[in-house]
């Protein structure tokens, strides 16, 4: 029944993509919404159902969905157009300059930050009434995002129709702000967007903006905006739970909801509270931080909260009757929800997850149909398939019977989907601005583009947390077994769109900080006493404001300069360090980089020589700068080796270059000082005959040894000459043989693959390394290595620098000048110009009650708190792992903040602080409902890499199943609503946890292919490393376009497909991105015409394989797929290598171990055995 | 006496020899009781005009342990074409080359006034000079740029096709590769490592080549490893001069209260590694231009704590120079290989401290190389000085000869006991070599890495006759020198010199013996004893052996009455060498009062190669007068010579001074020189200096100029030297016109020959 009708409305949404949305909303609203997990369930169905997509709010919008099924239409209809009308409106307004100034008034500049919440209002304003709607406005200022909705709204709405529940979650959050701007903000936003004209326009803002940021909010939203509105927190709570309940059962689902409502109801239960704890913390928080009306935030927060919870339990359902289908189903419903604002907003909400994988459905829709019946069903089907998330079991069998269909197949189809995860989240939460104003919120995924605005907590581009929402307990995070991480990327580089961190000075005495644990002034630092002391957020301790900073309150508490100093309302901002933050007390010199090329004959017989010269020449003027400064401080130095390295004097006032040869390679030492590191603009004719005549001075070497060790210790020996910090570039080609210390051997041996020996291979030959690396740590000295190996050259052991000292490898293997010229120039621009800070220390402080206790990169740590870099890059992130020490509370939440003390490119000493907000939750479902997937991916692919270095692969890989099992038997158990034993229930937030999982296990570092090298391997070890997240995802499931599907005229890319061989079609092109290859596919059955319009070849079998670049070719179809490819490229911080592959040609086999989702050639598991696997695990736990 | 003198004066300019005795005792009993010993200085490549080199190969004597040379002395058969070696008495066949000898049509060889005779022959490739400039940068900037010009300077100097090369170094070495076009490139090292000659030439790539000597030839191997580092001349003239244009002094800081971080000793140790591993047994020097001590690494010889001050004589005495031991043990081990490598190091120091020469002296003792100390490389001392080096004969040649071997025969009766002089033992032995060793001993070859025209070597014998074999009367030993050479020209010579003095019987003969007693020689070969000495020795004990060697040749040769003082007497052969003994005392050869260790050893370091004339003013500096009174005249190194209406000038080899009497000084003061009528004043200003210019301007190497007046503080170089025949001690001689007084409490010549008298005549000794 809910299938058909979910296939129904599934396919109408469908468009919206209330998968995607459903996803993101699922993903989100669990996370959420975790506190209401009612709410949340009701979010999810929400989503998926009508909404979906626009409930996409996703955590929210679970909860939303269920509000959004108790009230969802009007809901629906409210919001939307309110949404619309108050995004465009707090867009326009989105200066966001004005921060949050309390929400009345200050709302414009606030709204940024607000703006979702804004949106929430606007929708619950809408909902509500016009003043909601107006603060939100208020708070809006973030809505300026949105703004360009209401022209979309009308299509958002579809997804909005879903979107009642985002609307309800955006409600929520708007009530949340309303709350506090509601009395005061709403006057001004209101109208503004109040204006209505811009309504739907601003549900669609809305659905975007909700997906991402507003999940919260959608979730409260949903219901709240009704509730909310009213301020009726408690009823909203009730009625979400009933509506969860009814929608869920009222919805086909009905069946299928009792299990997975069970499933969900309970967490909604226990969500309910979290969520009201939640929804008012995370109302109140906002309401509080962000324009102070803490009331209706509750109220909404409440609401929502409840809602979600609802949903969450009856996405399960859906996903649950029909295990993939379910959320198909559910998506399907979703369909339904816009018509049945309740139905939806359950279905949604549960599907979130489903929904998403109805996303795809849309596609699928037939299957899903069938799929959301099961979904009823799939309780039964549930053992033989363990895949639905929370209602994954294959729809099929749910239908069929559950017993038999299990093991005989599982429908591809039915099981969670990433593709429909990631387009339900860009299509909810892309469009608004995610403001971060709010405690807990999940942020949207990072396939999704969204604007940032920074409200108190740090972007997610420089934090992200595994989950949002962290146990009160020790208890209950082992329990869970769900790490807690913080995937950290203190330079992240922002979109142009968003501000960068502001620089504060606090003068002589440096930055203000807490007396006991030196935490930084920041946002969350409660002022008391007038002002005259504030209390420490992490420690409690109280500190006397020192008089120059002193300032008086306002009547809320709240500092009189509060939007005047970033520290005070802002997540992520920098100080001026004094000299007390320096080495020696003394001011740093602007840091240097020294080019160290290998002029091996290998090296200069492929021409790499001559290529590195000639791109330094022009390379050298795009020195990295800081802000409007013309030139850049940056001094370079030229350094070229083989057994012996050779120093080239450049000072300016030298008619022609100096070389200086240091053979003494046992005991290196820089043999000049004045004239090796110049200012570029100065001795730039020097500079240029150097460059000009180290090609010809080595043409006719026959030297093929080289040495590498010396090079480093030269490099750091340099800088610690010029008493500087810097970066070392070294351009090296083959295994260290000659003799001189960190001489190396070959020692590449195949057989220990699989043996418990195997470890060594990721193990550097000596230690000798570690201990240079730390010296280079100790002087600032980072090192950046591109190698050009054609044989085995022991990354393992030259990576060891360049990992502990935060730099980056770069590896060519075999490189040849036609194909790899401009792979290795693009990189090496890219390297040499990119943002970077030196001889950095990283400190991560918590609130009392946790601790960070493992951390995980390129850095090198002496201690074990602080993290080390002699350089860090924009690109550079890393992992943080949490454990409890003590207990932490729900009403303060957890906070974090990350203290990064540096040295900016232009040599001036700054601390950059990331402080980041969590919710504390006592209930387990709440943490489920937070969680951030691809974070823990993140966290779990390094965790493991790092294993391999001291245990047998097997053991690592071991590990990661058995925890993860854990993670989904903790939630089986304890938040899923009682189902049977064979069915696989997964979190929402989590569903995509096996299928990303099994991607991680089949990598090459884990289980290696018969043609990945001992040096890829380690390689990737440590590339993944210190990878975001970002990265890592695309890393792991490499996204896969259709390129026939590819619009010509627009600039939207086709929807991606799932990595599975069967999914792609012999008559079409696809294009296959994994952060470092790109693939273009070519069917055998490809039309000529297309052919000849991106080969320019008139038949299959004359397209070269060899080709590294596709060819310009003046017609539409060329144009588009290669502007696709550079779009690509531009957003991997890594120039990928092009390779084309014929279908049944030889490279096809390289191409299928990225197809992840099949069976790998090296044993890999492919996603439904996984599942299965997973799900016997998981059952074996329970049991 | 008069036959003697011109006998000994004739021989010197012939052969450049002098010996000690010249009539030599017969018996090795009576040889020891002369007190002085059987020796002579020898000066092997004394200039001589008349003396046209043959071009052909030496003949020489085929029993293997003679390979004596033909010479006027052997007897020849000109009808059998047979000629007995006077040394082994082998009778040998001439060469066929020699078919048309007769009487009348004899080989120059064999003629009595080729005593010495120069050879020329063909033996392997002529390698071309090379001369490797060792470069301080850590100078002030006016010393660098003073240097900078000198070396570029001297590049004009050098024969076009000599191979150059150039090192500098500070705190780091840097080694200069002189063929790059369009870049400057240098081999670094750093400055605090020891490394060795192998790990040196593996470091500059100068192993690879090795590899490839089997399968190239040799040639092509020496082109090869020289196209680097060591280039013609003409080659790289504007290159090498714009690189010495672009030398910067030691960029690294050297903060206050530091010595600049100076790595003379590992500088040297690549130099000498450079050429060992390229051009071994090749004419080669090393010009080591310092600015200051050695601060690190090995060869140190002082801290770079400026309050530390370098070693003086009295930290030594008291073992408290903590750097000297393995310092010199560095610089020995240097010179010894460089030494044995045939090449040279020259150590031109500037600087107004210390140096390290004393640490540094081997390297330049052993391998014949010039020591240079001034004080500071922006003077006309260094800068004529270094000029110099490169003076030309009136051949157009170069003063310079390389890798010599110097071999010594002797006839039977008598034995080598050792050499003194700028050379290092080959270690050959022989039938003629001495058990008992003076000097460097147990050989009868000894390697000069490096000649000029008035290096001298003393060279010491022992008479082994038995006293009961008796020589044939009319006997007469000869003793023959071989020195084999690179010639300025690259040519390999060969140049010969025999000569032969006549036995005598010191119990029946002794007063020919007496007369021919070489006083001067020696008081020079007792000196350079005495110096030789010192360097290991306590300066007291040395001081006490010469004592007592004075006083035995005095009992000896001296007419007395026993215990009578007063009837003293000696005779006119031996009637100066007291008072040389007498002034050796006071030398800053032996005396180490008032001199750094550094400028000690630069003294002895020219006492023991110069030749006897020059050794002579050293020790008994030369003082002439110029007065209204009369011509110049040399008068007597004696205070009693200082008078206010004279001028004296004064030679003391390291210094020329010119001093004007209280008088003199006055007028010039007045400026009567300036006015017409006293012009004769003018003239008489005018002579000294004249004088003076002509010492210097042939003087090796440039003595200290000094020109000061009665009661300035320069005179004390003067006042220092002259014997204190009036001190304060013996006022009566004031108001007497008889010279100033000097402040001192040394005895004066009268003193110490009332002494000598009286130990001599006593009966007791």
């Amino acid at each position: 029944m809910s299938v058909n009708q979910q296939a129904h409305t599934g396919l109408p949404y469908g468009q919206p993509q209330p998968g995607y949305q459903g996803y993101q909303q699922s993903g989100y609203g669990g996370q959420q919404m975790p506190a209401v997990h009612h709410s949340q369930y009701g979010a999810y169905n929400g989503p998926m159902p009508g909404y979906q997509q626009p409930a996409p709010p996703p955590g929210y919008f679970p909860s939303l969905g269920f509000p959004s099924k108790g009230s969802p239409v009007c809901l629906n209809s409210d919001t939307p157009i309110l949404a619309p009308n108050f995004i465009g409106a707090l867009r326009a307004p989105p200066p966001s300059g004005a921060p949050p100034p309390t929400s009345g008034a200050p709302v414009p500049a606030g709204q940024p930050v607000y703006s979702q919440f804004g949106q929430g209002d606007v929708q619950n304003g809408i909902g509500a009434s016009a003043v909601q709607m107006q603060r939100p406005s208020a708070s809006q200022p973030f809505i300026p995002g949105t703004a360009p909705t209401p022209v979309s709204q009308p299509a958002t709405f579809q997804q909005y129709g879903p979107p009642p529940t985002s609307a309800q979650q955006l409600t929520n959050h708007m009530a949340g702000m309303q709350i506090g701007t509601s009395s005061s903000a709403p006057p001004p936003a209101g109208l503004g967007y109040g204006s209505s004209t811009s309504v739907p326009s601003a549900s669609g803002s809305f659905t975007a903006t909700g997906s991402g940021h507003y999940t919260p909010y959608s979730s409260s939203q949903g219901p709240p905006p009704v509730n909310v509105s009213h301020g009726l927190p408690p009823t909203s709570l009730s009625p979400n739970l009933s509506l969860g309940q009814p929608a869920f059962s009222g919805p086909p689902m009905s069946a299928q909801h009792p299990p997975q409502a069970s499933g969900f109801v309970s967490p909604p239960c226990s969500t309910g509270i979290g969520p009201s704890s939640y929804p008012s913390t995370t109302g109140a928080p906002r309401p509080s931080t962000m324009q102070g009306s803490p009331l209706p935030g509750h109220a909404l927060t409440g609401l929502p909260t409840s809602q979600p919870n609802h949903v969450s339990s009856p996405p399960p359902h859906p996903a649950m009757s029909g295990p993939p289908p379910g959320p198909p189903v559910l998506g399907l419903q979703g369909p339904p929800p816009p018509t049945h604002p309740s139905p939806s907003g359950y279905q949604m909400q549960q599907n979130g997850s489903f929904g998403q994988v109805r996303g795809p459905q849309p596609n699928y829709g037939g299957s899903y149909p069938g799929t959301p019946n099961y979904g009823s069903q799939p309780a039964p089907p549930p053992p033989p398939k363990r895949l639905d998330p929370d209602s994954i079991p294959s729809p099929q069998l749910s239908e069929l019977p559950p017993q038999q269909k299990p093991r005989h197949r599982i429908d591809p189809d039915a099981i969670p989907s990433p593709i429909q995860v990631i387009e339900d989240d860009r299509n909810n939460r892309g469009s608004e601005p995610f403001i971060t104003g709010v405690r807990g919120q999940v942020p949207p995924l990072v396939t999704t583009n969204f604007l940032v605005k920074d409200q108190g907590n740090a972007s997610p581009r420089y934090i992200r947390c595994t989950s949002y929402n962290i146990p009160c307990t020790s208890d209950m995070a082992k329990q869970s077994q769900v790490p807690l991480a913080a995937v950290i990327k203190p330079l992240a580089t922002l979109p142009t769109d968003e501000t960068p961190p502001y620089l504060v000075d606090h003068g002589e005495p440096g930055p203000i900080r807490c007396n006991r644990c030196k935490a930084y002034m920041c946002p969350f630092m409660q002022f008391i006493e007038g002002g005259r002391r504030f209390q420490c957020c992490f420690c409690s301790c109280v500190t006397e404001v020192p008089p120059h900073y002193f300032q008086h309150l306002d009547h809320t508490g709240r500092r009189v300069d509060f939007y005047d100093r970033p520290e005070l309302s802002l997540g992520s901002y920098e100080f001026l360090a004094t000299a007390s933050y320096c080495k020696n007390n003394k001011f740093p010199n602007p840091p240097a980089f020294i080019f160290m090329i290998d002029v091996s004959y290998n090296a200069v017989k492929s021409g790499l020589v001559r290529l590195i010269c000639e791109e330094l020449k022009s390379l050298l003027d795009y020195l990295p700068r800081e802000g409007s400064i013309e030139e850049s401080a940056i001094r370079v130095g030229f350094v070229t080796y083989n057994k012996v390295l050779h120093f080239y004097n450049v000072k300016s006032s030298l008619a022609q270059p100096q070389m200086m040869v240091v053979s003494d390679v046992a005991d290196m030492f820089v043999p000049l000082l004045d004239g090796f590191l110049v200012n570029v603009n100065e001795s730039r004719t020097v500079i240029v005959s150097l460059l000009d005549q180290i090609p010809e001075m080595f043409a006719d070497t026959r030297e093929t040894e080289t040495v590498f060790a010396p090079v480093i210790q030269a490099g750091m020996e340099a800088l610690k000459a010029a008493e500087c910090a810097g970066k070392l570039f070294i351009f090296h080609t083959s295994l260290p043989i000659a003799e001189a210390p960190g001489k190396l051997k070959n020692r590449d041996d195949r057989k220990l693959i699989n043996t418990d020996k195997e470890k060594t291979l990721f193990q550097p030959q000596t230690s000798f390394y570690s201990n240079l690396a730390k010296d280079c740590v100790a002087q600032g000295c980072c090192v950046d290595l591109f190698l050009f190996p054609n044989q085995y050259l022991d990354v393992a052991t030259l990576g060891v620098v360049p990992y502990q000292t935060g730099g980056s490898i770069y590896k060519y293997a075999y490189f040849q000048l036609e194909t790899d010229q401009e792979r290795f120039l693009n990189d090496l621009r890219r390297d040499v110009q990119k943002e970077v800070g030196f001889d950095a220390v990283m400190r991560v402080r918590t609130s009392t009650g946790i601790r960070a206790t493992d951390f995980f990169g390129a850095f090198y740590m002496s201690n074990t708190t602080d993290v080390e870099l002699a350089g860090l890059d924009c690109d550079k992130t890393i992992t943080v792992e949490f454990k409890h020490d003590d207990k932490l509370s729900e009403d303060s939440g957890a906070l974090l903040q990350c203290a990064l003390l540096y040295t900016s490119c232009a040599g001036q000493r700054r601390l950059r602080i990331h402080n980041l907000s969590l919710n504390c939750c006592t209930q387990l479902a709440d943490l489920y409902r937070n969680c951030e997937t691809d974070t823990l991916i993140n966290y779990l692919a390094k965790f493991a890499y790092r294993g391999v270095l001291n245990n047998p692969v097997k053991t690592v890989r071991d590990t990661l199943i058995n925890q993860c099992a854990q993670i989904l038997a903790c939630y089986r158990k304890n938040c899923a609503s009682p189902s049977s034993a064979g069915q696989l229930i997964l979190p929402e937030c989590m569903k995509l946890l096996p299928v990303y999982l099994n991607c991680v296990l089949k990598s090459d570092v884990l289980q290696p292919g018969a043609d990945v090298t001992t040096d890829d391997r380690a390689y990737i070890r440590q590339l993944v490393s210190s990878m975001d997240v970002a990265e890592t995802n695309v890393f792991f499931y490499p996204r896969l376009l259709p390129l026939s599907k590819v619009d010509i005229d627009s600039d939207t890319l086709p929807a991606a497909i799932r990595n599975s061989e069967e999914r792609l079609s012999k008559g079409d092109l696809y294009l296959l991105e994994n952060g470092l290859n790109i693939f273009v596919w070519v069917g055998v059955n490809v039309q000529q015409s297309l052919i000849q319009n991106l080969f320019g070849v008139s038949s299959f079998s004359s397209i070269s394989s060899t080709l590294s670049t596709l060819p310009v070719l003046e017609n539409s179809f060329s144009k588009r797929v290669r502007s696709i490819i550079d779009m690509f490229q531009s957003q991997r911080s890594r120039y990928m290598k092009l390779i084309i592959v014929k279908q049944e040609d030889k490279l096809e086999m390289l191409f299928k171990h990225f197809l992840v989702e099949d069976k790998s050639m090296s044993g890999g598991a492919s996603y439904v055995d996984f599942l299965c696997h997973m799900h016997k695990e998981i059952r074996q736990l329970l049991s | 006496m008069a036959t003697y003198l011109e006998f000994i004066q004739q021989n010197e300019e012939r052969d450049g020899v002098r010996f000690s005795w010249n009539v030599w005792p017969s018996s090795r009993l009576e040889a020891t009781r002369m007190v002085v010993p059987l020796a002579c200085l020898l000066t092997p490549l004394k200039e001589r005009l008349d003396l046209p080199p043959v071009q052909y190969e030496p003949v020489l004597c085929s029993r293997p342990t003679c390979k004596a040379v033909l010479n006027p002395l052997c007897q020849v058969d000109y009808r059998a074409k047979l000629w007995a070696c006077n040394f082994c008495f082998q009778r040998n066949q001439f060469p066929p080359a020699y078919a048309g000898i007769s009487e009348v049509n004899q080989p120059a060889e064999l003629m009595p006034q080729f005593s010495t005779i120069e050879y020329i022959v063909q033996r392997g490739s002529p390698t071309p000079l090379i001369f490797l400039y060792v470069v301080d940068t850590c100078l002030e900037e006016e010393d660098l740029q003073a240097l900078k010009e000198s070396l570029q300077m001297s590049l004009s100097l050098l024969p076009p096709d000599a191979l150059v090369g150039l090192i500098t170094f500070g705190r780091m070495v840097q080694v200069h590769e002189l063929s790059c076009e369009g870049i400057s490139k240098s081999y670094v090292f750093r400055g605090t490592k020891d490394l060795t000659a192998k790990q040196i030439q593996d470091m500059l790539g100068l192993t690879r080549q090795d590899l490839c000597k089997h399968r190239n030839n040799h040639l092509f191997l020496a082109v090869c490893n020289s196209c680097r580092f060591l280039q013609p001349v003409h080659k790289i003239d504007m290159n090498l001069t714009d690189l010495l244009g672009e030398l910067q002094r030691d960029p690294w800081p050297v903060t206050q209260g530091k010595r600049p971080l100076r790595s003379t000793g590992v500088a040297l140790s690549i130099a000498v590694g450079l050429l060992e591993g390229t051009f071994p047994n090749t004419g080669a020097r090393v010009m080591l231009f310092t600015g200051g001590p050695p601060t690190q690494g090995p060869g140190m010889v002082v801290g770079d704590e400026l309050k530390t001050p370098i070693r003086s004589w009295h930290d030594i005495e008291k073992d408290n120079a903590r750097f000297m031991k393995k310092a010199t043990k560095h610089y020995e081990v240097l010179a010894n290989r460089t030494a044995a490598n045939g090449h040279c190091i020259d150590i031109y120091a500037c600087a107004l401290d210390q140096t390290g020469l004393l640490e540094m002296k081997c390297c330049a003792n052993l391998t014949g190389g010039h020591m240079v100390m001034g004080d500071s490389f922006n003077t006309s001392l260094f800068k004529q000085t270094f000029q110099r080096v490169f003076s030309k004969d009136f051949n157009g040649q170069f003063r310079m000869a390389f890798g010599a071997t110097l071999e010594v025969k002797t006839s039977r009766e008598l034995k080598i006991s050792g050499a003194i002089g700028p050379c290092v033992s080959l270690n050959a032995k022989g039938p003629c070599v001495s058990e008992s060793e003076l000097g460097i001993g147990g050989t009868c070859q000894w390697k000069i890495c490096s000649l000029d025209p008035s290096s001298t070597l003393a060279i010491y014998f022992e008479v082994v006759n038995q006293h009961n074999a008796p020589i044939p009367q009319g006997g007469r030993g000869a003793v023959q020198f071989v020195s084999q050479y690179q010639h300025s020209s690259t040519q390999r010579r060969i140049r010969v010199t025999t000569i032969a003095r006549n036995w005598a019987d010191a119990q029946s003969q002794l007063q020919h013996i007496e007369a021919a007693f070489d006083q001067e020689a020696a008081a020079v070969l007792m000196a350079r004893l005495g110096v030789y000495r010192a360097e290991s020795e306590e300066g007291p004990d040395v001081l006490r052996w010469l004592d007592r060697q004075l006083i035995r040749l005095c009992q000896k040769f001296g007419q007395y009455n026993k215990d009578d003082p007063n009837s003293f007497r000696l005779s006119d052969s031996f009637s100066l060498y007291p008072q040389f003994m007498f002034h050796l005392r006071r030398s800053p050869f032996l005396q180490v009062f008032n001199n750094s260790p550094d400028e000690s050893s630069y003294y002895r370091h020219h006492f023991a190669r110069q030749d006897l004339t020059q050794s002579l003013i050293m020790i008994q500096p030369i003082l002439y007068s110029y007065s209204f009174s009369g011509p110049p005249e040399p008068v007597l190194l004696d205070s009693s010579s200082i008078l206010a209406d004279r001028i004296l000038l004064m030679d003391t080899f390291f210094q020329i001074v010119i001093y004007l009497g209280e008088t003199i000084a006055q007028w010039q003061k007045a400026g009567y020189q300036d006015m017409p009528e006293y012009e004769n004043f003018r003239h008489l200003l005018q002579a000294p200096l004249d004088d003076a210019q002509e010492i210097l301007q042939t003087r090796f190497p440039m003595p200290r100029y000094i020109n000061t007046e009665h009661g300035s503080s320069q005179a004390r170089f003067l006042l220092s030297k002259v014997n204190p025949s009036q001190t304060h001690n013996n006022l009566y001689a004031w108001g007497q016109e008889s010279g100033s007084p000097i402040l001192t409490d040394d005895v004066s010549l009268q003193v110490f020959m009332d002494h000598l008298k009286k130990l001599a005549v006593s009966s007791a000794s």
